[in-house]
């Protein structure tokens, strides 16, 4: 009885959090996997796990998750010095990508919303053209 | 029906993930002893791609984000006259290295991303200069790889010479494995060799082949991030990155196919297959391959006398797992290999300068020196 239950709770799930993400949201999201797996792949690893002790993980990160404004900046102008992530200290340095504003919003909607994360509310090419160093 | 087919793709992509690969012979260990310590010498750089030691004991330091540092008596003054830079992904300004007769003739030569020519994006291109005071001059681009890509991947980059004084350098497969790397037609995935003035010489292999680019000297390579001639045999040797498990060291031999992405003893990122076998007739075995991936950029022998424990083994630097890989040689295998610096951070270069010491660049860190322990 419990496992039918469970599966039909998390068909819902997935179904509920579709919907609650905007149109606009899902083709940024989309826009967003070609650009991690062009860019971010290499390090964080297609499921966002990361590498122990080098690389933070993106999946359930408490980082990613607590700090929009900052994680946009390390993505646009690159990633230096120490970092928490889920209450371990990581001091690799990140460089610049060179992503224009629109690319780094796009990789922003899908690293916050994969592998468990969740963020509904979008983030726009307007929003990263606001943060600077 | 959506979801359905999103569960069965991942249960599917889950079930070919357990894609056999067998780890490389040697396994890397950490050091018993060593007689030697490392000073920090040059501080604060971000990505020191390559670094060139000068005659009057200065270094020329390439920062990927596109600044050429003069590092003289403890100060960094910044080159003018560098190249536009194509910044993006893993493209930037890359290597520096200067002619063997550099005290004659002053040439300097870089290899760095750049937008020029065909097509949106970029593409890896060899400049040679010289250094006049704090500028560079007489600059001209000897070669640029065609046509331009967004893609962030695999731009090669390092350039050597050998004792014939051709000029050698590595351009990645920049993303398009399928396309590129197996076809002598196209840049990319291949190593080049050209004369010093940026001709092409006489006898390159495929001077004579229809539509071929005929720089090329082999391919079917990934992205070789190393290259350094053997002091011994004077070959020209390469380290390039695998994806998944499959870093090699390649013996760059005139017209050779290595074989990517036909053979490759690695697997995608996603765990999944693109290849079923390892070699094949008319593709040549890497001298050595790394699984899992260490993510080797920078190469280098060392000869001098300051290193009587490490004299012939070679060095790589280890961008993924942050130390100094020492391999041990003999009969051509690798017999073993050892981290050295362990935790040291992103390795990204290391060169036997002309004073005979070690100095390995790190990324985010500067630029070390390996001395003896006293």
């Amino acid at each position: 009885m419990k496992s039918p239950f469970l599966s039909l709770f998390m068909f819902c799930a997935i179904l509920l959090n579709c919907n609650s993400q905007t149109a606009e949201l899902k083709s940024s999201i989309e826009r967003g996997k070609d650009i991690y797996t062009d860019f971010c792949v290499t390090c964080h690893l297609p499921n966002g796990e990361g590498v122990k002790n080098v690389y933070p993980p993106l999946a359930q990160s408490d980082y990613l998750k607590n700090n929009r404004e900052a994680s946009i900046l390390g993505i646009k102008y690159g990633q230096k010095g120490e970092i928490v992530v889920n209450g371990k200290t990581y001091n690799s340095f990140m460089a610049p990508m060179g992503l224009s504003d629109d690319e780094v919003a796009d990789v922003m909607n899908y690293i916050t919303n994969s592998w468990g994360n969740q963020e509904d509310k979008i983030i726009t090419e307007e929003e990263v053209s606001k943060i600077k160093k | 029906m959506k979801q359905i087919h999103s569960l069965l793709a991942i249960t599917f992509i889950v079930f070919s993930a357990c894609a056999q690969q067998k780890d490389s012979e040697v396994k890397a260990e950490s050091p018993t002893n060593v007689n030697y310590t490392s000073e920090l010498v040059v501080l604060d750089l971000n990505i020191p791609w390559g670094m060139a030691f000068l005659p009057d004991g200065s270094i020329l330091i390439t920062e990927k984000s596109g600044e050429l540092i003069h590092f003289k008596n403890g100060e960094k003054n910044l080159i003018e006259g560098v190249p536009d830079v194509y910044v993006r992904g893993q493209g930037g300004f890359m290597d520096v290295k200067l002619h063997p007769n550099y005290k004659d003739n002053g040439w300097i030569y870089f290899s760095f991303a750049s937008s020029e020519g065909e097509g949106d994006g970029g593409n890896t291109a060899i400049l040679r200069a010289k250094l006049n005071g704090n500028t560079l001059v007489e600059n001209k681009v000897l070669y640029k790889a065609s046509p331009n890509s967004k893609r962030g991947q695999h731009f090669g980059s390092r350039i050597e010479f050998d004792d014939e004084g051709f000029l050698y350098f590595s351009i990645g497969d920049r993303g398009d494995r399928d396309v590129n790397p197996q076809d002598i037609t196209r840049d990319c995935g291949k190593i080049y060799r050209l004369n010093d003035d940026g001709s092409i010489p006489e006898d390159n292999p495929f001077v004579k082949t229809e539509n071929a680019k005929t720089a090329i000297f082999s391919y079917g390579h990934r992205n070789p991030q190393g290259m350094a001639k053997n002091p011994f045999t004077r070959a020209i040797w390469v380290n390039e990155h695998g994806p998944r498990g499959g870093d090699e060291i390649n013996v760059i031999e005139k017209g050779k196919n290595y074989g990517w992405p036909v053979i490759s003893y690695g697997i995608n990122y996603s765990g999944t297959t693109f290849t079923d076998i390892t070699e094949k007739e008319g593709m040549e075995q890497p001298l050595f391959y790394w699984v899992p991936s260490i993510a080797p950029s920078g190469m280098d022998f060392v000869s001098s006398d300051i290193y009587p424990d490490w004299k012939g083994n070679v060095l790589v630097g280890s961008l993924k797992f942050e130390y100094l890989e020492r391999l041990v040689l003999k009969n051509n295998k690798v017999v073993k290999r050892e981290k050295l610096l362990e935790g040291i951070g992103r390795v990204r270069h290391v060169v036997q300068a002309p004073d005979g010491y070690i100095y390995v660049a790190v990324e985010g860190k500067g630029i070390f020196k390996i001395v003896p322990k006293n």
